[in-house]
């Protein structure tokens, strides 16, 4: 090497330096990204992301359990009794407070997802025989949390109420999820 | 880019000099491409490829990984798994003609790469070993690159996988044994998929192992150059950074531009479309042939008019190419002082093309003597001319050093 650039030269070295650097850098940050988005949710399986459910086989006081997203979605068909007693809670004493009504869209129909706010295991109370914890709902057996019967947490290390998916009723027996 | 290395040994002081301490990386990397690393001051753009061949496999690797997250290797969902990827996947088509097109380009710098060596004489003392492993990874290469192109389980894959696995009956005896061990059924199906799919992803790592002792093997004498004379001292050389690798990117950059070319505007022009219909194991399509870059072989398979014949002049093609070290019985490395040498290599280049050509045309006409004589002139260029030339051809006179010829060159 002919010693170090002086001056100008110098100056104009660091600039090419940096140029080239900074196009480098952009260049492989944008190549990256295919190999990063690949793993998100395909076309296909963003296409599956909606379900249709019949509900007129599932009589007052039942529940039934649906896949959807792979997830489970609880599906309630609550008694005038569970109605009641979701309405009439004091929501600002609620960890997440929600009222009984923005969590529905017909009152006796309860539809949610069925993963716990927690970490992600699957609450029991679907069936009769099930605990339902204190609040006549759900009672998750990993870490106990419990969930009302509007399914929102009412005790226990799970920081948010059940979620309540998009969906809409088709007509009055049928729903669309997703 | 400047300042934190010396031009020898590696840092001393703070983070890096703890780790240096502990783990002496930087002066490891330093003296394998830094500025402690010498190269031949001469050497020229035919000196790029072996760099581009290590990106080529490492784009490989990162493609093949993320295609592997998709693929089935399924015979009932191998082919609708592809097509999925092509429709369905977020940048699926892009990661799977990235992968395609780039093992041709791979097969493209490492063809370069194999005739700078043969017209520079870079396989002779003592780099005999060094190219040994070259020729290893090449074959490792076309290995590679056969089962990958059975997996996506369209017409061509399945007749390739079918042919080619049928190769192993040409061998007396225990052949039918062999090919049944291959295929772990009665024909091409389910089982051979799966195997092929699980040596596809072993293979890279495995070249990838081979192209470190590659390098390992390269820097114990240092890089050839075009002269084919030694480096006698520091007048002869160059640091390799900043110098080498400079002109390493520069070359990187025109390969990403032609890769880019093919991937964005002519994905399938080097791939046969029959190979999009769906295999087909009580149909074979009317005309199969292999990738472009195994056509040569291809030709010499079907020269020879018998089975086993075919299948040993094919392996010998490659094995052959072992013995050039031994073969070439010139002193001289470079054929740029050798007068008869270097036309001989531009007639064997042709011959290489001729053969190309044969292998992708049906067996029939002119292509048959054509594709023989061709063949025949392969083996006579080894095994005849490259003794014999080395013995009758007078080089010319070499110059005294590499630094005097570069001198005298920069004064004309
Ligand atoms: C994965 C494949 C390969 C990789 C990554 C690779 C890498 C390299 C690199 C980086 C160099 C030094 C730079 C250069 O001279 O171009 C080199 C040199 C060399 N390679 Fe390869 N190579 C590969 C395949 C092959 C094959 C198939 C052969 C031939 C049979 C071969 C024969 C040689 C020889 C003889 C040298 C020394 C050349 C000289 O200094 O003149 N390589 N290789
Ligand atoms: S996952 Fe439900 S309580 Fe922890």
């Amino acid at each position: 090497m002919a010693g170090e650039p002086s001056g100008a030269d110098k100056n104009r070295r660091d600039f090419l330096y940096i140029a080239t650097g900074a196009m480098a850098t952009a260049g492989t940050a944008v190549a990256l990204w295919p190999f990063i988005h690949q793993m998100n949710p395909a076309a296909d399986v963003l296409a599956l992301a909606s379900i249709e459910v019949d509900l007129s086989g599932v009589p007052v006081g039942q529940a039934i359990t649906v896949r959807w997203r792979g997830k489970p979605v609880f599906i309630r068909h609550r008694t005038p009794d569970e109605i009641a007693e979701a309405q009439k809670v004091d929501v600002g004493t609620l960890r997440d407070p929600q009222a009984d009504s923005a969590r529905v869209q017909k009152p006796e129909w309860l539809v949610m997802v069925g993963v716990c706010t927690h970490l992600g295991c699957i609450p029991l109370g679907q069936k009769d025989t099930d605990p339902h914890g204190e609040f006549d709902g759900w009672f998750c057996p990993c870490h106990g949390s419990q969930y009302d019967s509007s399914g929102r947490i009412r005790k226990g290390p799970a920081p948010q109420n059940l979620e309540v998916p998009q969906y809409a009723f088709i007509d009055a027996n049928r729903i669309r999820i997703g | 880019m400047s300042g934190s290395t010396q031009p020898s040994g590696g840092p001393t002081k703070g983070v890096l000099g703890w780790i240096e301490f502990r783990l002496p990386i930087f002066s490891f990397l330093n003296s394998s491409v830094g500025y402690a690393y010498p190269a031949p001051k001469n050497l020229s753009y035919w000196w790029n490829f072996g760099s581009l061949a290590g990106v080529a496999l490492v784009i490989q690797i990162l493609t093949g990984i993320v295609l592997a997250m998709h693929y089935i290797p399924t015979a009932a969902e191998a082919f609708g798994s592809v097509e999925r990827i092509m429709r369905d996947v977020n940048y699926g088509w892009l990661l799977r003609y990235m992968h395609a097109n780039g093992a041709s380009m791979f097969f493209a710098v490492v063809y370069l790469h194999i005739f700078r060596g043969l017209y520079y004489g870079s396989y002779k003392y003592p780099r005999e070993l060094l190219w040994w492993i070259g020729l290893v990874i090449f074959i490792l290469m076309i290995a590679t690159a056969f089962m990958g192109y059975v997996l996506p389980w369209g017409q061509m894959s399945f007749w390739a996988a079918t042919v080619i696995t049928n190769l192993f009956s040409a061998i007396p005896l225990v052949g039918t044994a062999i090919v049944t061990w291959f295929w772990g059924d009665f024909s091409v199906g389910d089982a051979l998929l799966r195997r092929l799919f699980s040596l596809h992803y072993l293979l890279p790592f495995v070249i990838a192992a081979m192209a470190i002792i590659h390098l390992w093997a390269l820097h114990q004498h240092k890089s050839n150059n075009p002269l084919g004379i030694d480096m006698k001292g520091p007048q002869d050389q160059l640091s390799f950074h900043p110098y080498y690798t400079a002109k390493d990117l520069f070359g990187l950059g025109i390969y990403l531009i032609i890769f880019a070319a093919l991937v964005f505007y002519v994905p399938n022009s080097l791939s046969e479309p029959v190979n999009y219909v769906p295999a087909n194991p009580l149909q074979t399509p009317p005309h199969i042939v292999p990738e472009w870059y195994l056509l040569p072989f291809y030709a010499i398979l079907r020269a020879v008019p018998d089975k086993l014949g075919g299948v040993i002049a094919m392996a010998g093609a490659l094995v052959v190419l072992f013995a050039v070290p031994w073969l070439d019985t010139s002193k001289v490395r470079s054929a740029r002082f050798r007068p008869i040498f270097k036309w001989l290599f531009w007639v064997f280049v042709v011959d290489a093309i001729v053969l190309g050509i044969v292998g992708a045309h049906p067996p029939g006409g002119a292509y048959v003597p054509i594709g023989q004589i061709a063949t025949a002139y392969y083996f006579l260029h080894f095994l005849v001319l490259m003794p014999v030339i080395g013995k009758l051809e007078s080089p010319l006179p070499l110059p005294d050093s590499i630094a005097t010829a570069v001198l005298a060159k920069g004064k004309r």
